[in-house]
């Protein structure tokens, strides 16, 4: 096993805008980790804090928002919000004497298939290298 | 909590699953979880008969959970919620799994960590499932209306079939007359008849149909609301700008092309007597008795083909129209002056389907091809004497090296995605890599987009020939009619919902809402939070603002997304 596959990172994504970016990815053979799972939900704005801090608890390496940034189609402040629910969760790392470094957020549109790899390859790399 | 019943399929999807994940493994894996009834591996789960050996499945097993591990679920979840309902299960206790496109695809240098992943995703699906409720869909009345965009041989036939299956229709144009392209062409292949002549044919089919209302100098400057019920507002320009707000319940886009325009100096362009194909296709169109240019007879002509397509820098797509057309236009150059020499200059010639009899026409007419190599592809120049010259490579005579001496160069220029940058945000449409409009499936889902309700066709979503255009735009009309006939839209009933008993009405959901679909509510003497599922798009994002954590969204509770989470945490050995 390689060591970028022994490092565990939790994607959320959603189901209209950076799930079919990151779909596009696979669509062009792009490679990543396969220690990189996905869960998708409608919108960034609806994941819990306590879902990043649980998935850091009980064996991932790292979370990585693939938020809608400014394409979000239901809420005009979804930058903001998902902003805020990464820093909520980070807060509750620090408490728990986590690393917040943990927690990576950013805008991956419908078509990002080349950033999404590339942003969640370094993640990989930097959880990997403990450098997070 | 009780058991449940849950079926498992695990699809190969010929190969592009199973070359790269063991798919007996995942079963074999996951065969003995807790309520897993029916663990099985098909060669593509979405065939018909896969389909039916799954409602069969469903019966015989009596299942009340069902996980189909394939593609992305913007493929395939409609079918396997129609399996289940087909069964007599609520489609809601399905879950799709996407093992190709965010697993064995992403990971074909690694078939164990791809299979591994594999467990992990169907382990944390059949969590979901097992967590999973019966739900029913909500229905909204529908808009029956369509805006269409772009008034070319797309859109103008669109317009033409939505108005005839009952539907209304606005069609809006940005330049100041309906036609497009199609209008400025002369004789077409394979009926020969002139282009402008079948447009005006189709606009007097537009006039008779008051369903139709055209608006041109017009653009769509913003959408809102949701699929069913969509409102856009329209300006129009000229002497009286205007403002339009309309009500939709979908939209086809059709915008159409631009040509590929070269630059100074790329196969001569800028010399005297270097012309591209739109530009010649003009001149042969209005040519009577001979070819001129710049009044001069021309005599020898050289086409010169895959300018600015299939490039390794730039374009990289072949443009599919650009070898037929050139070729049916040496045809044409053949009935206006039989004596003209005809040299086609070619990497491959991609004459597909019928086009291919036009080809062998051409050459039995005089027109000689010749095939260049790709890294040496001709020169053009203009020699001191005056003389127009392409200098070329022919693979076909044993790589030789010739000059040819012409009269004008044609350069075969390709299509290019129009630049639509205002329109393409305002309605967030997917553009791919190529620049063009990207639909959901090529063959499964060709002319929807990841915007439900908004629909492409014609050249937007790339390089296609006038009836390929019209055949799209007609797959759009049908597509339309499902969603906007029945008058009523089934949306997802994946909405929020307040459990009464931790609820302490603090008011941070009602504040954060931009719906209002949030009210107040008495529930065992305590005012309590409630949400009217119409009003609510299902985001979630009153989820998390909650205190008291008394918020789920319907399909993604919390203890789902608990159990995904420990689920995919937890590394199988393979």
């Amino acid at each position: 096993m390689s060591q970028s596959a022994t490092t565990r990172v939790l994607v959320f994504s959603t189901n209209n805008i950076s799930d079919p970016g990151i779909d596009l990815a696979g669509s062009r053979h792009l490679h990543y980790s396969p220690g990189v799972v996905v869960i998708s939900l409608p919108c960034a704005s609806g994941i819990k804090p306590s879902w990043i801090v649980h998935a850091l608890t009980h064996g991932f390496d790292g979370v990585f928002i693939a938020a809608d940034g400014d394409e979000c189609a239901y809420l005009t402040d979804c930058s903001k919000r998902s902003a805020g629910i990464a820093e909520q969760a980070q807060a509750e790392l620090v408490e728990r004497g986590l690393s917040p470094n943990r927690v990576r957020l950013a805008a991956v549109c419908s078509v990002c298939a080349e950033p999404f790899t590339k942003q969640v390859t370094e993640f990989v790399e930097d959880l990997s290298e403990a450098v997070v | 909590m009780s058991e449940r019943r849950i079926g498992v399929f695990i699809c190969h999807c010929g190969g592009n699953i199973s070359d790269y994940v063991d798919v007996a493994a995942v079963r074999d894996a996951i065969k003995d979880e807790p309520d897993v009834v029916v663990a099985e591996t098909t060669i593509f789960a979405c065939a018909d008969a896969t389909q039916t050996d799954m409602v069969q499945a469903i019966r015989d097993h009596n299942l009340d959970g069902l996980v189909v591990a394939s593609c992305s679920p913007k493929l395939h979840t409609f079918t396997f919620r129609g399996v289940s309902r087909r069964a007599g299960m609520n489609p809601y206790l399905y879950t799709q799994v996407n093992i190709r496109e965010q697993n064995s695809w992403a990971h074909t240098d690694d078939h164990e960590g791809a299979t591994r992943k594999a467990i992990q995703l169907v382990r944390a699906g059949i969590a979901k499932t097992r967590l999973s409720t019966p739900l029913t869909p909500l229905e909204v009345e529908t808009t029956p209306k369509t805006l269409v965009i772009g008034g070319g041989i797309a859109g103008l036939r669109a317009a033409v079939g939505l108005a005839d299956i009952g539907l209304g229709v606005f069609l809006i144009e940005k330049e100041p007359e309906i036609g497009g392209w199609v209008k400025k062409f002369g004789t077409m292949y394979p009926s020969g008849r002139q282009g402008g002549k079948l447009i005006d044919e189709l606009i007097e089919e537009v006039r008779r149909r008051p369903e139709i209302v055209v608006f041109t100098n017009a653009e769509l400057v913003s959408k809102s609301g949701s699929f069913g019920n969509y409102k856009v507002e329209i300006k129009i320009s000229g002497e009286k700008s205007m403002g339009l707000a309309l009500d939709v319940g979908s939209i086809v886009v059709a915008t159409g092309f631009d040509t590929y325009q070269p630059e100074v100096g790329e196969y001569g362009y800028g010399i005297d007597g270097v012309v591209t194909l739109p530009k010649f296709k003009q001149m042969v169109d209005s040519a009577k008795g001979e070819l001129v240019y710049h009044g001069r007879p021309v005599k020898n002509v050289a086409y010169i083909y895959c300018v600015g397509s299939r490039q390794p820098e730039g374009n990289a797509y072949c443009s599919r129209y650009c070898c037929a057309a050139t070729v049916h236009a040496s045809l044409e150059v053949a009935d206006v002056d039989p004596g003209i020499h005809q040299y086609h200059l070619y990497r491959d010639i991609r004459t597909y389907g019928k086009f291919e009899l036009m080809y062998t026409q051409s050459r039995e007419r005089g027109s000689v091809y010749m095939k260049y190599p790709e890294e040496t592809p001709p020169t053009v120049t203009r020699r001191s004497s005056g003389q127009l010259t392409v200098t070329t490579r022919d693979l076909l005579t044993g790589g030789e090296d010739l000059e040819i001496p012409v009269d004008l160069v044609v350069l075969v220029t390709g299509m290019v995605p129009r630049k639509n940058e205002k329109l393409t945000n305002a309605l967030k449409l997917p553009v791919g890599s190529d620049g063009f409009y990207n639909e959901i499936h090529p063959k499964l889902r060709p002319v929807e987009t990841v915007v439900d309700g908004v629909m492409i066709a014609g050249a937007c979503q790339g390089p296609k020939s006038s009836y390929e255009s019209v055949a799209s735009g007609l797959a759009a009309v049908t597509q339309s009619a499902t969603m906007l006939k029945k008058g009523v839209a089934e949306l997802d009933p994946m909405v929020a919902q307040v459990t009464p008993e931790s609820c302490t009405m603090c008011g941070l959901c009602e504040e954060t809402c931009p719906y209002d679909a949030v009210s107040r509510t008495e529930y065992e003497g305590h005012e309590v939070a409630q949400i009217d599922a119409a009003v609510c798009k299902g985001c979630g994002g009153c989820a998390p603002v909650c205190p008291e954590d008394a918020i789920d969204l319907r399909g993604y509770t919390d203890a789902q997304i608990r159990a995904m989470i420990e689920n995919l945490a937890e590394v199988p050995v393979v």
